[in-house]
């Protein structure tokens, strides 16, 4: 007997999702687990596999539909059979339910070559075969995290995230030995006295998991190679305390980050080779700078974009950065925010890390990796002077920067870093 | 300290507090000659004469009329009901004039008087003779209510009430008159205050307030429930209204749980009212709902094997306190 498929909710924050793309068509036959659509939520491009088997018998909304979970989308049934009825049913309820089916909002997919709206920091090319499956395996849990009055104020007090905490109350329900045994410290101390404890099961959320397949494809089929500089970082701080003075009355400021970000930016101009992104049998050279800036999140991280980088004061990037990340942590950020950068900035100095690696964020050419500010000895003309360091490691892609490209571009960069004034050439 | 059974503590604390005052007197039917339905007056006819220990026709709103009149003019009555299921015939007397009196003449006349007697489940004495009071009289603004578990503390409680300046709602046990316990010497003029809980099993896991019958089927509970790993915290409020939470919120604060077990039904009075407070007075520190072990929503059955089902029994509290432990 036919059925109405509804919109299902494919992330646990899910509020709406646009319907970016069918797979089937009307009369095709389908199979359980098999793709129907591809659904635009605010974490991700989520594939929407069927739970049912049998002919889709009518499509209801059109690509490009914005709609709230269990919206009517479709029907499937067996061929030709009569769904006049369903049809009316969802006539019936069908035009308070869509919210939004804006065309202009339609062609996302056809416009840009990648799956728009990406949590972490991968668009992957659409070329990249997607094999997660968001299906019939494993029902994505819906709502809200149940738990224990106390085991609020205990998750507020210690910090825990509670949705990463696995329930054992009734219906899932957190509660106080769930958080007990959270607590990393007290199962250290239970390993201790001799009690073994199972591994802590967590269903990894969409976030996690799309992070995982994008950067696993990344590193798969990226060949990367590391370029590191050490940079004197003293002018460009030093420029920085003079920005902010004259900011000062404004109630603004800008900080290190916002000036490397616009560095790079400057940087890229200079080498717009690695400006670049290999789409398989092309190469797209960027003509706008589009900095990327990876932010921590509680479930993982996302990378809101800069637009025109290269083209903003120091002082309006300081503005977006900051504006976007707070937006970013709030899971506010707009799928269009967070893709079709053409560079990413990742830095982890505010955690004493002095340099490492970071993994690049398809189908950007590079990404660069800052670390902490070291303050030590130098030597200048021959005398042990106090310096102030920092380093900078770009990760590359090869099949589109070779290593004497990269090399010029990170020279170039140290150039306006230890010089800040050539930003203005 | 010596042991006494529960009817001879209340009968002591009469003794001592019309031997200590002469303007409290005992009223009731069979509080006399008969020496007391349940001999909780034995002897008090023969020290006190008939002047101050009077027996009763069967008229129950009258009785406890001629009483509130008494106490308004500065006697100290306490009126004895045969049970608390006899009061029902007075209870327009004791809602609408000893609970109102002081109120409605702005203070100008006080109504010390102690409404006492049998409460709750005996025997088989079936659904009309088996009604736990409390609900109807806790309900009340104006009135104090006292349900002593043990016999210190009917005693002490008694001696409190019958000083009180306030009419007293005293509910005791009537299978709980044979049962006994510490009571401090005679020489101890022990009075415990009107409106304060009771710690009554110190444990660590799981709050169980209670009080009344129950208060032993608690408390053999606990035992059991210790043998399997969960210490219980038992809290006996002992007076109903006004209703002492302090003890029991510090107690949940530290156990995370609790259940409360009463012999009344379910629906409103004491249980209820402890479970409201409780929940809003240590939220943040609620590890599960809180539950309540009640006497069933029914009237009671003639039937022993029905009424033992009807009254709360060791195994429903065990699942209680496992279920907001959430142990199998």
């Amino acid at each position: 007997m036919a059925k109405i498929i509804g919109l299902p909710k494919l992330s646990p924050t899910m509020e709406e999702g646009t319907l970016v793309a069918w797979t089937k068509k009307e009369g095709d036959e389908v199979d359980v687990d098999d793709l129907l659509a591809e659904v635009e939520t605010d974490k991700a491009t989520m594939e929407f596999r069927s739970f049912d088997r049998g002919v889709l018998l009518k499509i209801l909304v059109p690509e490009g539909a914005t709609l709230e979970p269990d919206v009517p989308v479709a029907i499937i049934g067996k061929a030709g059979e009569d769904i006049s009825d369903l049809l009316a049913q969802v006539a019936e309820t069908g035009s308070e339910a869509v919210t939004e089916t804006e065309t202009g909002t339609a062609p996302v997919s056809a416009a840009v070559p990648v799956p728009a709206a990406v949590p972490a920091s991968v668009p992957a090319p659409a070329s990249v075969p997607v094999s997660a499956s968001v299906g019939a395996s494993v029902p994505v849990s819906a709502g809200r995290i149940l738990s224990s009055p106390l085991v609020r104020r205990l998750a507020r007090e210690r910090s825990i995230d509670l949705s990463v905490v696995q329930g054992s109350g009734p219906q899932g329900r957190i509660v106080k030995r769930d958080v007990d045994s959270y607590d990393a410290l007290s199962v250290g101390f239970a390993a201790v006295s001799g009690e073994r404890l199972p591994p802590r099961v967590v269903k990894a959320s969409s976030m996690r998991r799309t992070i995982a397949r994008r950067l696993t494809e990344s590193m798969q089929l990226i060949p990367h190679y590391y370029l590191t500089v050490d940079v004197d970082i003293a002018p460009l701080s030093d420029a920085r305390k003079a920005m902010n003075a004259e900011l000062e009355a404004a109630g603004r400021k800008v900080s290190l980050n916002d000036l490397i970000i616009k560095a790079a930016a400057v940087a890229l101009r200079r080498v717009p080779e690695v400006n670049a992104s290999w789409m398989g049998k092309e190469i797209h050279y960027h003509q706008v700078v589009d900095i990327s800036v990876a932010v921590a999140v509680d479930e993982g991280l996302m990378t809101p974009v800069i637009r025109d980088a290269d083209r903003k004061g120091v002082a309006q990037i300081a503005d977006e950065v900051r504006e976007l990340a707070g937006r970013a942590r709030d899971k506010k950020l707009q799928p269009e925010e967070m893709t079709n950068g053409t560079f990413s900035i990742s830095n982890l100095g505010m955690f004493g890390i002095e340099e490492f690696t970071a993994v690049i964020n398809p189908p950007e050419g590079a990404i660069l990796a800052v670390g902490t500010i070291r303050n030590e000895p130098v030597v200048e003309d021959s005398a042990i002077v106090p310096g102030r360091r920092m380093r900078f490691t770009m990760s590359c892609d090869h099949r589109i920067i070779d290593g004497a490209t990269g090399a010029k571009f990170m020279a170039a960069f140290k150039r306006i870093v230890e010089s800040p004034l050539n930003m203005l050439i | 300290m010596r042991e006494l059974r529960y009817r001879e503590a209340l009968r002591e604390a009469m003794f001592e507090e019309m031997e200590r005052d002469d303007r409290v007197f005992l009223m009731g039917e069979e509080v006399g000659h008969y020496q007391g339905a349940y001999k909780v007056s034995e002897g008090l006819l023969d020290k006190y004469g008939e002047r101050r220990v009077i027996d009763t026709p069967i008229a129950e709103a009258g009785f406890a009329g001629v009483g509130i009149g008494a106490a308004m003019v500065g006697l100290r009555p306490i009126i004895e009901f045969m049970t608390w299921n006899f009061s029902f015939v007075a209870f327009d007397q004791i809602i609408s004039n000893a609970a109102k009196v002081h109120q409605m003449s702005a203070g100008e006349i006080q109504v010390p008087i102690v409404f006492r007697g049998p409460n709750g489940a005996a025997k088989q004495v079936a659904s009309q003779h088996s009604h736990s009071a409390a609900p109807f009289y806790t309900h009340i603004p104006g009135l104090y209510v006292i349900q002593p578990s043990t016999p210190r503390d009917a005693k002490g409680l008694l001696k409190s009430a019958i000083r009180s300046n306030n009419p007293v709602v005293f509910l005791e046990g009537e299978t709980l008159y044979g049962v006994q316990g510490e009571v401090p010497d005679e020489s101890v003029d022990e009075l415990i205050p009107i409106g304060e809980s009771r710690l009554a099993r110190p444990g660590t896991d799981c709050t169980i307030v209670t009080w009344g019958r129950p208060y032993y089927t608690v408390l053999a509970a606990a035992e059991k429930l210790a043998a399997e790993g969960i210490e219980c915290e038992v809290i006996d409020p002992r007076t109903l209204r006004p209703l002492d939470t302090a003890l029991m919120v510090e107690s949940v604060k530290k156990t995370n749980r609790c259940v409360v077990v009463h012999e009344h039904w379910p629906y409103g009075g004491p249980g209820a009212e402890i479970v409201d407070r409780l929940q809003r007075e240590a939220f943040d520190y609620l590890d599960a709902p809180l539950e309540r072990v009640t006497g069933l929503d029914v009237p009671m059955p003639y039937a022993l094997n029905l009424e033992d089902k009807v009254l709360p029994t060791e195994e429903r509290v065990i699942d209680a306190v496992k279920r907001v432990s959430y142990s199998k």
